[in-house]
């Protein structure tokens, strides 16, 4: 039996762009797919396409068992959407979008208002309820669109790129309220760019680029796929690469690399913190100064590179959003090395 | 969740036509709380035609010849209904650019996400617009009132007047539908459903007498659908300066407005639903 989300073979072109090749996916039922992928990689026209936003040129789609092509308005009563932008009227206040969109989801005006209450007050915007969304901050504003999409509390839920532009807190407190939805049955996809939010969220990741799904499986198996993880580490003095090579190589598990001008030096292990912990020691022994050094675990680029030979790419027109968020990962890069 | 959902699942019962009007009402109803928190673009939206009056009757007026006297009162009369007509139509402009705005913000995504009738978004963004519409009218008879304009018939005509310029108001908003589905961003609505409505309303019989005009250009003026609404308010009202011309439209400018307003809702609705059912922003 199809999962909740199934899909074979959808393709989508625009023009001359083939943004969807023939996707094919099965979500079961409870569970989460993160779909991860760089811009342009297919992510939000696979997402556009199950919650009938878009009709694909070939292809099947069922969603909570129900052809999205032919049956495209009972998907629409078994799906909630949110979106990459937080699609709220930020003119109406929170209690306005939320009983809108109740009522546009065919309930009663009084239906609507009481679920309305109810999510405000799950959300915590309840002392907010009652002012424009415009007067939100970003993170609240996230906030009233998830809770948007949960009127009906729907089977399947679509997430497009739900935490991108918030801050670490804000991320995390989402990233809560949706594991909260999942322990409750909803199925839901969802769209990263973040190997890190797929890692805390999916049960399975799809990889996507160029419209294809290219590889397939939980956090872990990817990782593997994707060579584990390396300490990374810069020595103060040029003349002792030597011997800090020397150390590195009796705990790796492989070649160990050597940048000279940068004094950096990188070797694949296992073992985790606490044989970085043993290499430190290690090297303290041998007095052996060092500027840096970290466990650097495979980021999306990592997964990237290993998948495709190629780094994630932008889009031109994203290269702005992405340098932004190339200098968050590098941030949060930074403090799992420290 | 709570007990609550099971019964809110339940859709409240109405046939298509009735998930329409309740699904265009919601929308409508978005749509006038935004106008009441947004007031300039009310309040705007009534500086242009109120200068319009004002311009066009102490500028103009006392050299525009209609019906054979050049007086500025008889021109004052005359102009009204044109500014009536033309203020009517640029409601166009607002409701392209709230579409267009909607696609941009990502709404109107949510909107099609959702189990709500096709047509309702545009629907009730149009109805939302017919409000404003009625209320810059009374707002604008209220000045021209005080500048000295006069309808010189019953209080039925009058009114049929204004129900005239309210129904090619709402059409004239479905072609600003389209324009706001086709554009990529809100400034473009803005300009580009602004720009076509110049040559519109000015080739016409508006602001001047047509038939002084070069023949091919009076041809346009008088089978121009602006210039029937036009024509058909200042019979209605009993102004001056009622076009002799042997055109149809011309003659039966009541029945000629009506229809021209019918066949563009007709037109320009089943444009902008095709659009709206596969918008992308």
């Amino acid at each position: 039996m199809p999962g909740a989300i199934y899909a074979e073979g959808l393709v989508k072109t625009f023009g001359d762009v083939r943004a969807l090749d023939g996707v094919d996916l099965d979500v079961p039922q409870g569970t989460v797919l993160g779909l991860l992928g760089p811009n342009g990689a297919g992510k939000t026209t696979t997402v556009r396409c199950l919650t009938t936003l878009l009709r694909p040129d070939s292809g099947t789609a069922v969603v909570a068992g129900l052809d999205v092509l032919r049956q495209p308005d009972a998907v629409r009563r078994s799906i909630g959407l949110s979106g990459q932008f937080a699609a709220v009227d930020e003119y109406l206040t929170g209690r306005e979008n939320l009983q809108m969109v109740g009522q546009l989801y065919q309930m009663s005006a009084r239906a609507a208002r009481a679920r309305a209450g109810e999510l405000l007050e799950q959300f915590h915007l309840t002392e907010a309820a009652d002012r424009p969304a415009k007067t939100y901050s970003g993170g609240m504003r996230r906030r009233l669109d998830l809770a948007a999409a949960l009127v009906v509390s729907p089977p399947v839920m679509f997430m497009d790129e739900p935490t991108t532009g918030l801050d670490p807190r804000n991320r995390q407190q989402l990233w809560d309220v949706i594991k909260q939805l999942v322990s409750d049955g909803t199925t839901l996809l969802l769209t990263t760019q973040y190997l890190e939010e797929a890692d805390h969220l999916a049960h399975e990741i799809a990889v996507v680029d160029h419209g294809r799904v290219i590889a397939k499986g939980t956090s872990d198996q990817l990782k593997a796929r994707t060579g584990g993880e390396r300490v990374e580490l810069v020595v103060h003095e040029r003349d002792r690469i030597q011997d800090a090579s020397g150390v590195l190589r009796g705990f790796g598990k492989g070649e160990v690399t050597v940048e000279e001008h940068t004094r950096k030096l990188t070797v694949p292990v296992t073992g985790g913190a606490k044989l970085l912990a043993e290499v430190i020691r290690e090297l303290d022994a041998r007095g052996v100064e060092i500027d840096d050094i970290g466990l650097r675990r495979p980021t999306l680029d990592d997964v990237f590179l290993s998948l495709t030979g190629h780094v994630a790419e932008a889009t031109d027109e994203d290269n702005g959003q992405k340098a932004g968020r190339a200098a968050q990962d590098r941030r949060r890069r930074k403090e799992t090395t420290k | 969740m709570s007990a609550a959902t099971d019964t809110l699942r339940t859709p409240a019962p109405a046939g298509a036509f009735g998930r329409s009007v309740r699904d265009s009402l919601v929308v409508a109803k978005r749509n006038l709380i935004r106008m009441v928190r947004i007031p300039e673009v009310v309040i705007f939206g009534l500086i242009q035609p109120i200068m319009f009056v004002v311009l066009f009757s102490y500028v103009f007026g006392g050299s525009m010849n209609i019906g054979g006297t050049t007086s500025p009162s008889v021109y004052r009369e005359f102009l009204m209904a044109g500014i009536f007509a033309q203020t009517v139509t640029f409601a166009t402009a607002g409701a392209g650019a709230g579409i267009a705005e909607d696609m941009h913000k990502g709404l109107i995504d949510r909107f099609r996400s959702l189990p709500m009738a096709r047509g309702a978004v545009l629907t009730g963004r149009t109805l939302a617009d017919l409000v404003q519409t009625a209320l810059t009218l009374v707002i604008l008879a209220v000045v021209a009132l005080l500048v000295g304009w006069r309808t010189h018939t019953n209080v039925g005509e009058v009114l049929a007047a204004f129900g005239l310029l309210l129904l090619s108001g709402y059409a004239f908003t479905w072609i600003g539908a389209l324009i706001g589905l086709s554009v990529r961003t809100p400034e473009a609505a803005t300009s580009g459903g602004l720009v076509w409505l110049f040559p519109v309303t000015f080739i016409s019989n508006a602001f001047v007498d047509s038939s002084r005009m070069t023949p091919w250009l009076r041809h346009i003026a008088e089978w121009n659908p602006f210039s029937a609404t036009v024509q058909a308010c200042r019979q209605l009202f009993g102004n001056p300066g009622v076009s002799t011309s042997e055109a149809w439209p011309m003659q039966h400018p009541v029945w000629a407005s009506l229809i021209y307003s019918i066949l563009i809702v007709l037109i320009f609705r089943t444009l902008a639903v095709r659009k709206y059912r596969s918008a992308t922003a």
